[in-house]
């Protein structure tokens, strides 16, 4: 059995960001990551980060991954455990992980979940073929490891994720076909649509994927426009020439674990779906867990590193650990977040955090 | 197939692992995912139940990539690392153990 102070499930931005917070003021921290090596969904972002300046804004996301990198397994504090994947949480403050084959333990007196978040999927006719990739695999294949998922890509979903991935894929060499989206307006940034516009990609609005086909991998995709209300228009169907079909049509929390802590939930769709219920301390309804980044809802990459280290500063608060202006310095990382979320962008995420707050 | 040139990123030149996939002889790159180094080869069906599956998240999130590797069921391909002489296979269905094999 191992014990910690504060154990903290997820390498990623929150969960580094967590846990550097909180062995700044001197608290001894255990963070369990599953991969191999930290830095989560950071470590495929080429694209320069917008945001506050304090959360690296204007540097891309794989050289953010670096720096918090660098940080978290030279602090003495932080015992980082790699290939180790959180299993379960205990009622007596033991959590459960399993690293490499071995199952070991580690008693825990606070706990930060930043799990990060999954993929959703869509309903049309073929989405199980080869060939359809959740946005983010699209990602991992050629920035991570340098390959490519097909020749020609139609692109489903025109948020950010959807527009930078399209970018990335001319980067590499790959074709997009289009990019379509059953909203009448673009949900992204408008910088990134008019990058992608100007490489001579096609935004078709009110537009969806109907069929992605072929018989043992994705050959061609029929698309269709749709109207006000979001049925298909008959005699609108569109067969396109592709190989690939990418999927960006939001992600959901990864909460298994809260829920299995008894950590209450809520439904809240402008959130990501499912999310567990916290106060602007990012505390859960167990005064004991924590929670940042996607887990706590769906946003990106900067505030999920704010929000990590108001979870990390909290939980050594809550452990009544005398440090000088911790209490300041929470305050401070709070106001910022407030203010990354204060613009027409961040509307959607102070909506849904106003529906938790009821 | 893999990136030829790239703005922002830079892929070294690496090792080079072999492998077999259902038979047959492939090379993947030190540093691949079997799953990366099936795509690099042009493979994306990797699993078969009922219908042909693939690679869908990437990250070890959705199980839609279990293969059988090296006679063991359910390997999640897209978070294992390729090692050389690894023997992958399709998996049909939930597979099955290597002595259990028909």
């Amino acid at each position: 059995m191992l014990f910690s102070d504060l154990v903290v499930i997820g390498g990623g931005p929150a969960g580094m960001s967590a846990a550097l917070a909180a062995a700044g003021h001197g608290i001894k921290v255990t963070l369990l990551e599953r991969m191999e090596s930290l830095g989560g969904q950071l470590v495929k972002q080429t694209h320069r980060f917008f945001g506050s300046e304090s959360e690296y804004a204007g540097t891309r996301g794989i050289r953010i991954a670096d720096i918090l990198r660098e940080k978290v397994e030279s602090n003495r504090l932080i015992d980082c455990r790699r290939g180790s994947t959180a299993l379960g949480i205990y009622e007596d403050g033991v959590v459960t992980f399993e690293e490499g084959t071995q199952y070991k333990k580690v008693n825990m007196d606070r706990l930060v979940v930043a799990t990060g978040a999954s993929e959703k999927m869509l309903v049309f006719e073929g989405n199980d073929l080869p060939g359809v990739y959740g946005a983010g695999a699209v990602q991992t294949l050629m920035n991570l490891y340098g390959v490519l998922p097909g020749r020609k890509v139609l692109m489903v979903g025109a948020g950010n994720i959807g527009l930078i991935v399209t970018y990335q894929l001319l980067q590499a060499g790959v074709r997009v076909a289009a990019i379509v989206d059953a909203a009448d307006h673009i949900g992204g940034y408008l910088v990134h649509a008019s990058k992608v516009r100007r490489c001579g990609v096609p935004v078709l609005l009110g537009t969806t994927i109907r069929a992605a086909l072929g018989t043992t991998e994705v050959e061609g995709a029929v698309i269709q426009k749709l109207d006000s209300h979001f049925h298909p228009i008959p005699g609108t169907e569109q067969r396109l020439d592709v190989d690939t079909v990418c999927l960006s049509v939001g992600l959901s929390p990864l909460t298994e674990l809260l829920r299995l802590a008894g950590c209450k939930m809520r439904y809240i769709p402008a959130l990501g779906g499912f999310v567990p219920v916290h106060n602007s301390y990012m505390q859960t309804s167990r005064s004991d867990i924590f929670v940042a980044g996607d887990a706590s809802c769906v946003e990106e990459a900067s505030s999920a590193m704010m929000e990590g280290a108001i979870a990390g500063l909290s939980a050594a608060i809550s452990l009544h650990v005398p440090s000088a202006g911790i209490l300041e310095q929470r305050e401070r990382r709070i106001r910022e977040l407030a203010a990354l979320r204060a613009g027409d962008v961040g509307a959607k995420i102070r909506n849904g955090l106003a529906v938790m707050a009821d | 197939m893999r990136i030829q040139q790239h703005p922002i990123l830079n892929f070294e030149p690496a090792e080079e692992i072999p492998f077999y996939f259902e038979g047959k002889k492939l090379t993947g790159k030190l540093g691949d995912t079997i799953a990366s180094a099936l795509h690099a080869n042009n493979i994306r069906m990797l699993r078969h139940e009922h219908r042909p599956r693939g690679l869908f998240c990437a990250i070890g999130n959705c199980a839609s990539c279990l293969m059988e590797v090296d006679g063991r069921p359910n390997v999640r391909v897209c978070v294992e690392k390729l090692r050389p002489g690894m023997v992958v296979k399709i998996q049909k269905g939930n597979g099955t153990l290597g002595k259990e094999e028909k």
